[in-house]
């Protein structure tokens, strides 16, 4: 790594751990005390909400009743999404006159942004008008993101409120979590964001596409949209899904090195911060600590490994009389350079972001396997928004019930028991991964109508393969965009698999929540094994890295693995 | 209880949907516009006829000897398609990548016979979105022996207006020097005068 | 039945033989089912084997060689018979207890009473309920409860005590248990169980394992154990497409055996034994857990409350000093509380003669001069009469009754002097010289040695100990400060005791406590664990969910220290599982890819001589790691109290760390092995 890349490196982590705490601080105001901040100017937007939804703020839910908002609330918007996305070509805003989305596309689209994932089978610039942007995607980039955090602080409130006034096992209300998320946080930070980007140059346009006449002659048709708007969200709410084709590459979606620094600071703003929400629930803030410590922790080790491979030539391309002293720099954007896209291919994976700003099919086959590892290690590598905080606490559980054997006591997490019914519901949750990814990518592995989306032959195109499910199962969004995925077995298994990730792992955490609510809570003592200590963020990163390579390694091993040796033998394919 | 979640479920997405999906991003626009007028409408470059060049952040493709020529694109069929943005997702053992490579490289020895160093990689590899404006600077004065012959300048003279057109780091740190191929192919033209295309 | 504790050798040879028969027996299906992680083995030893012979009876020649998928399957079956020995040699250790247990369940005649007639039956036709008469010299038919008389018990068939203790009605001391015999006197006991349900026929059914039910715990593993079975299958079987994706043909044979070696059979194999052998290793503390969840609730243990008597202070009290009425010379009580001593064996007595020894000079006479009267229930006096002269000492009550029988009176002072006694904890003991009353004995309740040491063992595993006395306030906190204890509670009622671990449960404290006397039940009860002493009343013993037949009340350090045990090692053998795998993916996915991928040879680490051997050498390690783990398993992993952090730290260290590298040296010497045998 060069000077400038250390020097980046560490004042990006710095940033982040300096940002947690007051963030965390003012996200557990927002969401756990009886009065947000800012009540006179805010807190009259909340209430208005609040009486448009016609919601009761002070009525509590059940973890089945909380599950089946998500449900509904998910199926709602899957629903708006598709129609406007179908009708796009009857509704206003849509200057380059954008033909009705196809059903598989719009259905797969739909999903995408529904479930947080915000995987582009869609080019954006050449499928989809300013409104199907704006309403169709941008509102989703919001609400996802918002859903997430209420998951995540159910959970969170399962683990951690005590028998009292709550005890009655209720888990918090969604509708106050969401509108509380879009009023407080994800709206305002939005607006800030989307100027400082703007003043960097991302478009915010609602034209139509502007010609061009080139000074070598050609024309040129330059987009337009309302891209700062949608960008800050992309980020803020590790969405992810692009306005255009090739995302955060794209110089109007992500102009400079310095937005490329800040977006990044916006993917883990929130997944960070919500560890130290969690430490204030728990009443020890150490607790939020270790998920953070955990989560640092594996993201060094992912860019560190990132950067030295991509940092190295393609081994294919040894041959030839290249300079090779910039690196990797096929698919990659010459502003940004081989640490500013290791950087982010590193957040946007470990958060389940999924925005890239250099092309992941192109990286170097081990520079590959990290964005991929990433995500298979359960994407709570600070993760996506809420959804790296209650995977992370899934893993914690299960990390506690293997140290509490260890020490002699029958386990506890935060003075909690866990029994058979959250084991089962916590390895419900780290069943539902590897089935699905693994399960599709074999069949897609072996149909024709896989492969023919495939962009590379060899251990590459089963890479592809793989990064294609495990991005949709774990509500990542980034490809190895070598694959043709427009394609309907594609659209369809990719919104089945993406559907199964999202909702599939959110009904266990909701009631695993729901079953931990109502416990009691064991006094600390000397033999309690103390989940805030540094032993615990190794145990918790032991038992993610163990779980996460155990289940893929095989595959993985057929994949980048072999790729990457066979690399090294100048083998192509 | 299913009635209890569905009516609250359903008003929650009406009101979230206008709210996020249509008020928000509307009000930026005008917000955006006031505040950056030129950068929220793309960074257009005009020439002397007040005509759209094109966007200072979106490269172009340059095929004359006498223009700098930005990387490899993906982009559309010919490359520098703003409308398809596009990189190349060959993978690293791709044969494509390899043939591609290839090409490419007996066409840049070929069009610049008075360049003996190794090629900067950049030039032989696709950028993530087809539409990189950037080059290095090791990667412009690579290519200035042509473009001077081609204007009849000394390369001085040329590798001084890259020197001149060099960005640093974003605030010293962040990012990688570069020189925007465009603006540097306007300053050129700029300065040393239009040339008519003439083909090699 | 000493034999009982003393530890057994870990394998003996007719042992090993009943445990290879039973784990032929184990494989039914239906058997297997209950641990359906090597039930999967199980199925994938089976379809192994149904291959290996279909490629005996149609050779195939894109098949692996017969011996190697032979051997393979072998070995596969291996695994399964050596999960089912483990747990077979853990229930034939319970058994062989059990038989000495059931030698002792002789068959007796019984005097049932019937209708007040005596009638001669068997001791196993005795109902819950039916009245038996037992008198000097005979056994006791069945568990029962004492409803007439008082007799000395020797009942060191089920404790090992070779004391006698005594038995009497009413109170706290009046439960007998069937088999043990009647020493003195003559007793009516009423029955308490059912044939087959009494105490001995329980604990017979507990350590065969017959009654044994899984575990909270341990289902709670079980299902992390299934999750990471259902992973590797996903894992596996994926990998068939996958590989064929890549022009990979991989033998069903050898994806079994890379699934078997992955899933976590060394803890599945050995998680029964466990569990037997924990509550094998209770019994041979002399504790009869009545389930295992009691057992593992004991490691979790927060709280404990502790009666004071006869466990944090001796349960005899020693004489401390003599107090003379007024106008009694002191040695005269001095020499008369010897008298009454000298043929007294209870620690108390002992304890009067060595005072006036040590203290008032007198030396040791001549004893045949003397009749001794020894101590009986029914008086709860004992002394000596020296021809006309009557000594006596006992319970200020009894001798007070006792002289005023002999025309004499014990005054005021007498009194007042049992109350000073008594108001500082210690008790006062009479002494009478014919009619009249010379004085008394203060006798003191004095600490144990050595339990200072135990309560902070017990404050190092993090329980807190609370002391139990009727005591006043101030010497229940004389008594606290010396013992160590770290709260107390006196004057304690039945209800005050159970208010108090109400209190610590409300806290969510796990409440662990001893009790003997009736009025112990419903605290017993209500404590998750409930240790009663077998000296106790059945009332008690039915309240609580362990039964301690030695009656010693510190025995809670060591039921805690196995319950924590059970749970260790289980946690160890599980993390040396799981970590097992590392090295087992580097020994078998390099055989399985190079000879589609020749460049992934790198990932042969180890250098293993072929794909074959490899494999086979994987699978053999997985197998045998089970048999050498067996006795770890059953002694359990050792207990230490560290600390949580510095336990688990140790643990990680030695079964995490140590899990990933045994089998890199292990697979390794196998591979070596078999390619120096020629073999592969």
């Amino acid at each position: 790594m060069s000077m400038f890349g250390v020097l980046q490196a560490l004042l990006f982590l710095l940033c982040i751990t300096l940002l947690t705490k007051p963030v965390g601080l003012y996200l557990f105001a927002v969401y756990e005390s009886e009065a947000p901040p800012l009540a006179s100017t805010l807190g009259r937007l909340e209430q208005l909400l609040y009486r448009l939804c016609g919601v009761d703020p002070k009525q509590q839910q059940r973890w089945s009743s909380y599950a089946q908002s998500v449900l509904l609330f998910g199926l709602f918007g899957i629903i708006a999404s598709f129609v406007i996305l179908r009708l796009q070509q009857l509704l206003p805003l849509n200057p380059q006159h954008m033909q009705s989305v196809s059903s598989d596309l719009a259905f797969n689209t739909a999903v995408s942004f529904a479930t947080n994932t915000n995987w582009q089978s869609y080019a954006g610039e050449s499928t989809l008008s300013h409104l199907s942007q704006m309403a169709a995607l941008g509102f989703h980039n919001f609400t996802s993101a918002a859903v997430g955090i209420g998951v995540a602080l159910a959970l969170a409130r399962g683990l951690t409120r005590k028998p009292g006034p709550y005890g009655d096992h209720c888990v918090g209300n969604l509708w106050v979590d969401l509108i509380r998320s879009l009023v407080y946080v994800l709206v305002p930070l939005s607006l800030l964001g989307m100027l400082f980007f703007v003043s960097q140059g991302m478009v915010q346009s609602l034209s139509a596409p502007i010609a061009a006449h080139t000074l070598d002659g050609v024309p040129q048709l330059i987009p337009m949209g309302p891209v700062a708007s949608q960008e800050v969200i992309k980020q803020l709410g590790t969405n992810g899904g692009g306005f255009f084709n090739v995302n955060s590459a794209h110089p109007f979606e992500n102009p400079t090195p310095l937005t490329n620094f800040v977006a990044l600071l916006l993917v883990f703003l929130l997944p960070a911060a919500l560890t130290y929400t969690y430490g204030k629930m728990a009443g020890d803030t150490r607790q939020g600590w270790a998920l953070f410590g955990a989560m640092l922790v594996l993201f060094v080790v992912g860019l560190i490994a990132t950067t030295a491979a991509e940092q190295s030539p393609n081994p294919a391309l040894a041959g030839f009389p290249i300079d090779h002293a910039a690196g990797n720099m096929e698919g990659k954007e010459v502003r940004f350079g081989v640490f500013g896209s290791a950087l982010f291919a590193t957040v946007t994976t470990a958060a389940s972001c999924g925005a890239v700003n250099a092309m992941h099919d192109s990286f170097t086959p081990l520079g590959g396997l990290i964005p991929l590892v990433n995500i298979q290690l359960g994407e709570v590598i600070f993760g996506g928004v809420g959804s790296g905080l209650y995977g992370m606490l899934i893993f914690a559980v299960l990390a506690v019930f293997i140290a509490g054997l260890l020490v002699g006591r029958t386990p506890e997490y935060l003075g909690k028991k866990i029994e058979a019914k959250e084991m089962t519901l916590a390895m419900l949750y780290v069943l539902i991964f590897p089935l699905v990814v693994l399960g599709l990518s074999a069949w897609a592995a072996t149909s024709s109508d896989g492969l023919s989306a495939l962009g590379s032959a060899g251990p590459h195109g089963l890479t592809e393969i793989l990064y294609a499910f495990s991005s949709a199962v774990g509500n990542n969004g980034s490809a190895f965009a070598g694959l043709s995925a427009n394609a309907p077995f594609w659209n369809l298994t990719l919104g089945v698999a993406m559907l199964l990730g999202r909702y599939f792992m959110i009904i266990p955490v909701l009631a695993l929540s729901g079953s931990m609510i109502g416990k009691k809570t064991v006094p600390k003592g000397p033999g309690t094994f103390p989940t805030g200590s540094l032993l615990f963020v190794g145990l918790l990163i032991g038992v993610i890295v163990i779980l996460g390579a155990l289940t893929f390694f095989p595959a993985l091993s057929l994949g980048p693995l072999a790729e990457h040796f066979a690399a090294q033998y100048g083998k192509v394919y | 209880m299913l009635q209890q979640i569905a009516l609250p479920a359903l008003r929650v997405t009406a009101v979230t949907l206008f709210l996020t999906g249509l008020v928000y991003p509307l009000a930026c626009v005008p917000i955006a516009q006031l505040l950056f007028p030129q950068r929220a409408s793309g960074s257009l470059i005009f020439d002397d006829r007040g005509e759209v060049i094109g966007s200072a952040l979106i490269g172009q493709r340059f095929a004359s000897p006498h223009y700098f020529q930005g990387r490899p694109s993906a982009a559309g069929t010919d490359g520098y398609d703003a409308s398809a943005s596009s990189g190349s997702n060959f993978g690293p053992t791709s044969q494509r990548l390899q043939r591609r490579v290839q090409s490419d490289l007996t066409r840049l020895q070929a069009d610049n016979p008075d360049q003996h160093q190794a090629i900067p990689v950049e030039l032989l590899t696709a950028s993530a979105s087809g539409l990189d404006p950037h080059l290095s600077p090791h990667a412009t004065l690579w290519q200035v022996p042509r473009v001077a012959k081609a204007r009849g300048l000394s390369e001085d003279r040329v590798a001084a207006l890259i020197a001149e057109l060099q960005e640093g780091r974003d605030l010293g740190i962040f990012g990688e020097p570069r020189v925007n191929v465009l603006l540097l192919n306007v300053a050129l033209d700029r300065r040393f005068g239009r040339l008519v295309a003439v083909g090699p | 039945m000493s034999s009982r504790n003393a530890e057994r050798s870990l394998f003996e040879p007719a042992l090993i033989m009943q445990a290879a028969l039973a784990s032929v027996r184990k494989l039914a299906p239906q058997h297997m089912i209950k641990n359906p992680v090597m039930f999967v083995v199980e199925v994938g030893s089976l379809l192994t084997l149904i291959l290996c012979l279909r490629d005996v009876m149609s050779p195939s020649s894109v098949t692996s060689p017969h011996w190697f998928s032979a051997a393979v399957c072998l070995w596969l079956w291996f695994t399964v018979l050596f999960g089912n020995f483990a747990e077979a040699v853990a229930e034939g250790r319970g058994k062989a207890q059990a038989d000495t247990l059931r030698k002792m369940r002789k068959e007796t005649r019984a005097r049932k009473l019937c209708d007040g007639k005596e009638e001669s039956v068997s001791a196993s036709a005795l109902r819950k309920g039916d009245i038996v008469l037992v008198s000097a010299g005979e056994l006791i038919p069945g568990d029962g409860e004492i409803i007439e008389g008082i007799a000395s018990v020797d009942e060191s068939a089920m404790t090992g005590e070779s004391a006698p203790v005594i038995r009497e009605s009413g109170g706290d001391r009046s439960a007998v248990t069937g088999g043990t015999k009647v020493l003195s006197d003559h007793i009516t006991v009423r029955i308490s169980a059912d044939p087959g349900q009494s105490f001995l026929d329980r604990m017979i059914a507990l350590v065969e394992g017959a009654s044994r039910q899984k575990t909270p715990n341990e289902i709670a593993l079980h299902i992390l154990l299934v999750g990471l079975t259902l992973v590797f299958l996903f894992a596996c079987v994926s990998l068939v497409p996958l590989g064929s994706y890549s022009q990979l043909r991989l033998s069903i044979t050898v994806v079994v055996a890379l699934l078997v070696c992955l899933i976590p059979t060394t803890i599945s194999g050995l998680l029964s034994a466990i569990g037997i052998a924990g509550m094998d290793r209770m019994l041979r503390k002399n504790v009869l857990a009545m389930s295992g969840r009691a057992v593992e609730a004991a490691g979790d243990v927060d709280t404990l409350l502790l009666d004071k008597t006869g466990t944090i202070t001796m349960g005899n009290r020693m004489a401390t000093e003599l107090i003379p009425l007024r106008g009694v010379a002191i040695d005269a009580l001095a020499d008369a509380a010897q008298l009454a001593s000298l043929a007294d064996e209870t620690p108390e007595g002992r304890s009067i003669v060595v005072l006036t020894k040590d203290r008032y000079g007198l030396r040791g006479r001549d004893a045949a001069r003397f009749h001794f009267v020894p101590f009986s229930a029914q008086t709860r006096m004992s002394g000596c009469d020296d021809g006309a002269r009557v000594i006596r000492k006992g319970a200020v009550e009894a001798i007070r009754r006792h002289v005023e029988a002999l025309g004499g009176s014990a005054d005021e002072e007498l009194e007042a002097l049992a109350a000073r006694i008594g108001r500082t904890g210690g008790t006062p003991l009479a002494v009478s010289d014919g009619s009249s009353v010379l004085g008394v004995i203060h006798l003191k309740d004095i600490v144990k040695g050595g339990i200072k040491e135990r309560f902070e063992r017990f404050r190092a595993m993090g329980i807190r100990t609370v002391m139990i006395t009727g005591d006043n306030p101030q010497t229940a906190a004389a008594i606290a400060q010396e013992a160590g204890v770290d709260d107390f509670l006196a004057e304690a009622t039945p209800e005050t005791k159970l208010r108090l671990i109400k209190a610590e449960q409300d806290k969510g404290k796990l409440v662990a406590m001893t009790g003997d006397g009736t009025n112990d039940a419903p605290a017993l009860a209500q404590a998750d664990v409930g240790v009663a002493m077998n000296t106790g009343t059945q009332a008690a013993k039915e309240a609580g969910n362990m039964v301690d037949l030695d009656s010693n009340p510190t025995k809670l350090l060591e039921v805690v220290e196995v319950g924590k045990q059970i749970l260790m090692t289980r946690g160890c053998l599980t993390t040396f599982s799981i970590a097992n795998d590392v090295a087992k993916y580097f020994a078998i996915l390099p055989a399985l890819f190079v000879p589609a991928f020749p460049q992934l040879a790198p990932l042969n680490i180890m250098h293993l001589s072929s794909p074959q051997s490899a494999i086979l050498a994987a699978v053999m390690f997985n197998a045998l790691i089970i048999v050498v783990l067996i006795p770890l398993a059953l002694r359990g992993v050792r207990y230490r109290p560290l600390g949580a952090a510095q336990l688990l730290r140790r643990s990680l260290l030695v079964f995490g760390l140590g899990g990933i590298i045994t089998p890199f040296v292990g697979i390794k010497l196998l591979d070596l092995l078999l390619s120096v045998l020629n073999l592969v």
